[in-house]
This record gives C-alpha cells, sequence and structure tokens, in this order.
C-alpha cells in the first residue's frame, strides 16, 4: 500500500475532500441557523461595533512591496539548498565549498539591500 | 494501482490549469485574476505531483503559490487607490487575439505535424538525494550561476524601489 | 485493504483529529491562559468547563450565517476554504509512529512547511473580501508576516536535514534514537550544536501560526480579531479550527524535528513493539506539552510591532539561520569525524 503514488493519490483525496467539507458544513450549518429579519443596518460591515467610517480601503505602505521581492528571491535560493543538505553526507567537502560560495554571494546581496536601507520599514 | 485514476486526475489537473489560465484573462476584477493565478500555479504542482516529482511540486508551491502570488497580490493592491478600482473594464482587443489565436494554431499544427517522441517516465523514480547528487557535482557551474542571476535580481530589486530615498 | 478504503480510514481519521484538536484545545488554551491571568477560566458547563467548547461549536453550528452587504460575493465563501484545505493537508506527513502516518512522502518537512505557506494567502483573501479597514489591515499583515518567517523558518530546520541525511519526517525520528554515553538520549534537542538552530524555530513557527508576539494580523485590542471579525458561524469557525489545528501541526513539528518524536528516553524497541499505541501516545503528549508551552509564551509576551518582526527576521534570523548551516556543514565534515574517533 505504501508507494509514492499511492501518497500523492491521498494528498489529492485530502485536498478534494477538504473542499467538499467546508462546502457541507457551512450548507449544514446555513440550514440549521435562524435567519434575522433584514433591518437597515443589518449587512453593513462590522468594523468595530459602530458605523463605519470612511471608505474600506486603505493605501498600502510600499514597504510590504519591497520585502516581497527580497522574499521571492531569498525563497528561491532556500529550496537550492534542500536537496544540497539531503545529499550533503553522501558528498565529500566540495559540496561544503560550493554552498559557502553559493551563500556568501548572496549573504552579499542582502548585505547590500541592508546597506542601501531596504530593509528599514517605511 | 489502475490506469484510470492517473488519467482522470491529469484531466481534472488539465483543465483546473486551462480553465483557471482562460479565467484569469477573461475576469474584469485584477485582483480576482490573482487569485485565479494562484489557482492555476497550484495546478500545475498537482501536474508534477501526478509525474511523481514530488520535489519540484512543492518548489512549485513554495515559490510560486507562496511567494510570486504574494508578490502578485501586493502589487495588484498597491495600485489600487480605491476598492472599486479593481474592477477595470476594457474593451476587447481583437487584432491581438487574432495575432494569439494564429500563434495558437501554428504551434498546435507543427506539434500535430511532427509529432516529437513523447518522453518516458523513468521505472524507478530518482529521489531528491539523487537529484542532490546530480546537481552538486554535474551541474555545479550553473548552479553557482544561479546564485549570481538571484543576486542580481537582488540587486536589481533593492536599486529599482530607490533604496533609500523613496 | 482495498486502496479506497485506506483512503477513507486516512480521511476519516486525519479529520477527526483535526476536530478533536479543535475542540480539547480551545479549552485547554482557556483554561492556561485563565491560570496565567489567576482567574479559573471556564467552569459551569460540565466538571471544570470541559464541556464548554462541545458547547461552543454546538452554539457556532446554529449561528446566522451573516454575508455583510458590501463583500466580494465569491471570495468571501473561498477564503475559508483556502484557509482550511491547508491546514487539513497539513498532518498528512506527520509521523505518529514508524507504521502509523496518513502518508510516507520523501519530501514530508517541506510538505507541511509548503502547504502551511498557503494559509496567509487564504487569509488575505479574506480581508481582501471583508470590505474592512481592519480586515485588509488584518489580511495585509498575514502576508507581510508570511514574508517575514518563512525564509527563516525553512533554513532554520536545514541542519537536521544535513544530518538526519532526510526529509522523510518518520526518518528524522529514527536518526535521533540511542544515546549519547548511554546517558542523555540523542534527539536532537540535545545536541548543543542545534540550540541556535531551535531558537530560530521556534520565533520563526510562532510567527507561522499567529501567537501572540506575533499575533499582528489578529490583534485583538487594535484591529478587532482582523481578517476575521466579518465572519461569523462556520465560516468563522472553521477558519479558526484551522488556526489551532496549525498550532498543533507546529508543535508535532518541534517534537518531531527536536525531541525525539514518538521516542520515549531509554525506552527499548521492544516496548513499541508490545503495545503499538505507547508510541502515537508518546507523540501527541509531547505535542500537547509543546503547545501547551506556546501557550505560555502567549501569555506572557507583550505583541510586537510590525516593523519589529520585519527586522527581527531579516536582520536576525536570517543571517543566523545562514551561519548555523554553514557551521553545522563544517561541524559534520571537519569535527565530526575526528569527535567519533575521540568517542568511539
Amino acid at each position: 500500500m505504501q508507494s509514492p503514488a499511492f501518497d500523492h493519490l491521498v494528498v489529492g483525496a485530502f485536498l478534494l475532500f477538504g473542499v467538499v467539507f467546508v462546502a457541507v458544513t457551512v450548507f449544514a450549518s446555513n440550514l440549521l441557523s435562524p435567519k434575522g429579519k433584514d433591518e437597515p443596518n443589518r449587512l453593513e460591515p462590522y468594523e468595530c461595533g459602530v458605523e463605519p467610517v470612511g471608505p474600506p480601503w486603505v493605501q498600502f505602505r510600499v514597504g510590504y512591496y519591497v520585502y516581497a521581492l527580497l522574499f521571492v528571491v531569498f525563497d528561491i535560493e532556500t529550496v537550492f539548498l534542500y536537496p544540497w543538505a539531503v545529499s550533503f553526507n553522501k558528498m565529500g567537502l566540495f559540496v561544503l565549498t560550493e554552498m559557502t560560495i553559493f551563500i556568501a554571494i548572496l549573504a552579499a546581496g542582502l548585505a547590500y539591500a541592508w546597506k542601501e536601507g531596504a530593509l528599514r520599514w517605511r | 494501482m489502475s490506469e484510470t485514476l492517473p488519467v482522470a486526475a491529469f484531466w481534472i489537473l488539465a483543465l483546473a490549469s486551462l480553465g483557471g489560465a482562460v479565467a484569469m484573462m477573461a475576469t474584469r476584477n485584477v485582483v480576482h485574476a490573482a487569485f485565479w493565478l494562484l489557482e492555476v500555479m497550484l495546478a500545475t504542482a498537482g501536474i508534477y505531483l501526478l509525474l511523481s516529482a514530488e520535489f519540484l511540486a512543492l518548489v512549485q508551491v513554495l515559490v510560486y503559490a507562496g511567494a510570486v502570488a504574494v508578490l502578485t497580490l501586493f502589487t495588484v493592491m498597491l495600485t489600487l487607490r480605491r476598492r472599486e478600482d479593481a474592477v477595470r473594464e476594457f474593451p476587447v482587443a481583437w487584432g491581438s487575439m487574432a495575432i494569439a489565436s494564429l500563434f495558437t494554431g501554428g504551434i498546435l499544427l507543427v506539434l500535430a505535424r511532427f509529432r516529437p517522441a513523447l518522453a518516458q517516465v523513468p521505472e524507478t523514480i530518482p529521489g531528491v538525494e539523487a537529484f542532490g547528487e546530480q546537481m552538486f557535482t554535474t551541474w555545479a557551474l550553473p548552479f553557482e550561476l544561479a546564485s549570481i542571476v538571484l543576486l542580481a535580481a537582488l540587486v536589481g530589486a533593492v536599486w529599482w524601489t530607490g533604496g533609500e530615498d523613496l | 485493504m482495498s486502496p479506497t478504503l485506506a483512503v477513507i480510514v486516512r480521511l476519516v481519521a486525519v479529520l477527526g483529529l483535526m476536530l478533536t484538536n479543535g475542540v480539547v484545545m480551545i479549552y485547554l488554551l482557556r483554561k492556561v491562559l485563565g491560570h496565567l491571568h489567576i482567574r479559573l477560566g471556564p467552569m459551569h458547563v460540565g466538571w471544570h468547563g470541559l464541556l464548554q467548547t462541545v458547547n461552543d461549536v454546538l452554539k457556532l453550528l446554529t449561528k446566522e450565517d451573516l454575508t455583510p452587504r458590501a463583500v466580494d460575493k465569491v471570495l468571501f465563501f473561498l477564503a475559508p476554504v483556502v484557509v482550511f484545505v491547508p491546514s487539513l493537508m497539513a498532518y498528512l506527513a506527520l509521523p505518529f509512529s514508524e507504521a502509523l502516518r496518513a502518508t510516507r512522502l520523501e519530501t514530508g518537512m517541506l510538505f507541511t512547511f509548503a502547504v502551511l505557506a498557503i494559509v496567509p494567502i487564504g487569509i488575505l483573501m479574506a480581508g481582501w473580501a471583508s470590505a474592512n479597514k481592519w480586515s485588509l489591515l488584518g489580511g495585509m499583515r498575514a502576508a507581510a508576516m508570511q514574508i517575514a518567517y518563512e525564509v527563516p523558518l525553512l533554513l532554520s530546520v536545514l541542519p537536521i536535514v544535513m544530518i538526519a541525511g532526510t526529509m522523510e519526517l518518520g526518518a528524522v525520528v529514527d536518526a535521533q534514537a540511542g544515546t549519547w554515553f548511554g546517558l542523555v538520549p540523542r534527539w536532537f534537542i540535545t545536541d548543543p550544536l542545534l540550540w541556535p538552530t531551535f531558537l530560530i524555530f521556534l520565533i520563526s513557527s510562532l510567527i507561522e501560526v499567529n501567537q501572540t508576539p506575533f499575533d499582528m494580523s489578529e490583534g485583538e485590542s487594535e484591529i478587532v480579531a482582523g481578517f476575521a471579525s466579518e465572519y461569523s458561524a462556520m465560516k468563522f469557525a472553521l477558519m479558526f479550527l484551522s488556526e489551532f489545528s496549525n498550532t498543533f501541526v507546529v508543535s508535532a513539528m518541534g517534537v518531531t524535528l527536536f525531541f525525539g518524536g514518538w521516542l520515549l528516553p531509554w525506552a527499548p524497541d521492544s516496548w513499541y513493539e508490545a503495545v503499538p499505541a505507547l508510541a502515537p501516545i508518546v507523540f501527541l503528549t509531547k505535542a500537547y506539552v509543546g503547545v501547551v508551552l506556546l501557550w505560555w509564551i502567549r501569555g506572557t509576551f507583550p505583541r510586537v510591532r510590525i516593523d519589529q518582526m520585519m527586522s527581527l527576521g531579516w536582520k536576525r534570523l536570517i543571517p543566523a539561520a545562514l551561519a548555523m548551516i554553514l557551521i553545522t556543514g563544517v561541524v559534520q565534515k571537519l569535527l565530526a569525524p575526528v569527535l567519533y574517533r575521540a568517542v568511539g
């Protein structure tokens, strides 16, 4: 029973089942629950309990964006490290040198971003 | 395991990714389009998983669905001045559509004419360890070059977003 | 057992565990926080309030499911799915014992972190769909938190992959069997080299599960439950079930990676063969102890600001995690052979 293909099937089954489960429970709770009378303010946004002031939108800081760009680069670096770590014990000293160079280059990039103030929240 | 299940799974995933791509282009709400893009990326991860490329599927989920989707959403949301701006009307560009259709038709025609040999899935699926050994011996130089490319992307991102004086 | 039956058994077992976890953990949280505040917590429904959360679940099931007028209807309904489904899938790779696990994925460790990486996107979806300033802020903060924790979290567990030589979680536990000098269990937490690694893992996983020093996406006292404030009834319940469940999963990951998984110190293999239930019980107990420790932190520390979290992630955790990888590499390749010869 335990084969990779079967495990992947389980992953797929869980995905489908999860979606169905959410749909069914939300539907069931809609059947069970009472429906309130339609009053003027019933469907207004709740926010913090008083009537909302201003439009439901806030412009974002650009700080989010700078970090998101750095995040993509470092995420890619991280996934490179995983196969390296798995095969690390099997291989000689040269993989350590290889990875030291790889990390050093990207650490230099991080240091540059830090120096340029890209890591400062604004 | 019987053959029907993988075939059915393939059709579901293929329809999910193609349908998601079409829906992404067709929706007039940019935030919805970003989420459709996410759906396409996840469906692609599903196809990798179906091919027993477990590690590749997870990379797809982490890098594309996790990181790139967040970047896309931030970009989309940063460009909106109001929430209502997400819905954008624009006229259908018939010219571009014609060129795209011609291009797609051409590719399909070439594929139908020349029928490239289909790659076979190997008998035993190599694991992450074998992948790592290959990558850090045979492909060591391209791997180091990848770090240079990533560094360039990083420096570019920092420079482009203006560093200190933004 | 036919494959179909095997899949169904897994679905029922995992969903059952997830729902039980939700009910038990909410009760436990209220008791733990209560006693930390020198209060009693729930006391009235059942003995010492034991049935309080059962009561709450039934109440949520029969609450009206409100959909405010201004929401983005499609995304509003979809967001609970995107939050809940990855949480359910996160159980797949957990090793409850040598035999008892839903799957035996070769990349189990990365799988768990990868599916959990989808949750913040669901939260962002909920925040955007809600048409509410606080929800939107909560959603954005959830995504920002992902940006801050994910790289350090993924980097922090790499020394363990390097030492164990695998990402399969069961094999990681196997690598922790035995003792140092016949005395100290060889769990990775007893290896001083991995202590900084554990600290980075602990901080990043606190951010991952929105626990209080880093609960910016909910921030009761500032953005009123954030992404969840427009949700009611079952949609609300499922989103919070998923959050509690993620706390359990992260604690279980910590147990698997650092505290020897299902292993008891000094217990011979024959015990596990004699009592098959021993391993899962040990694993669950350890995971729950971990959960209570996380809540101790939650009850003790004040919330950090978002910029503090960002600089913590990028200026402290990432450089530290990268350094730990290189240090582990040097120790493994250069020092370990010498040391093993010395120890014998």
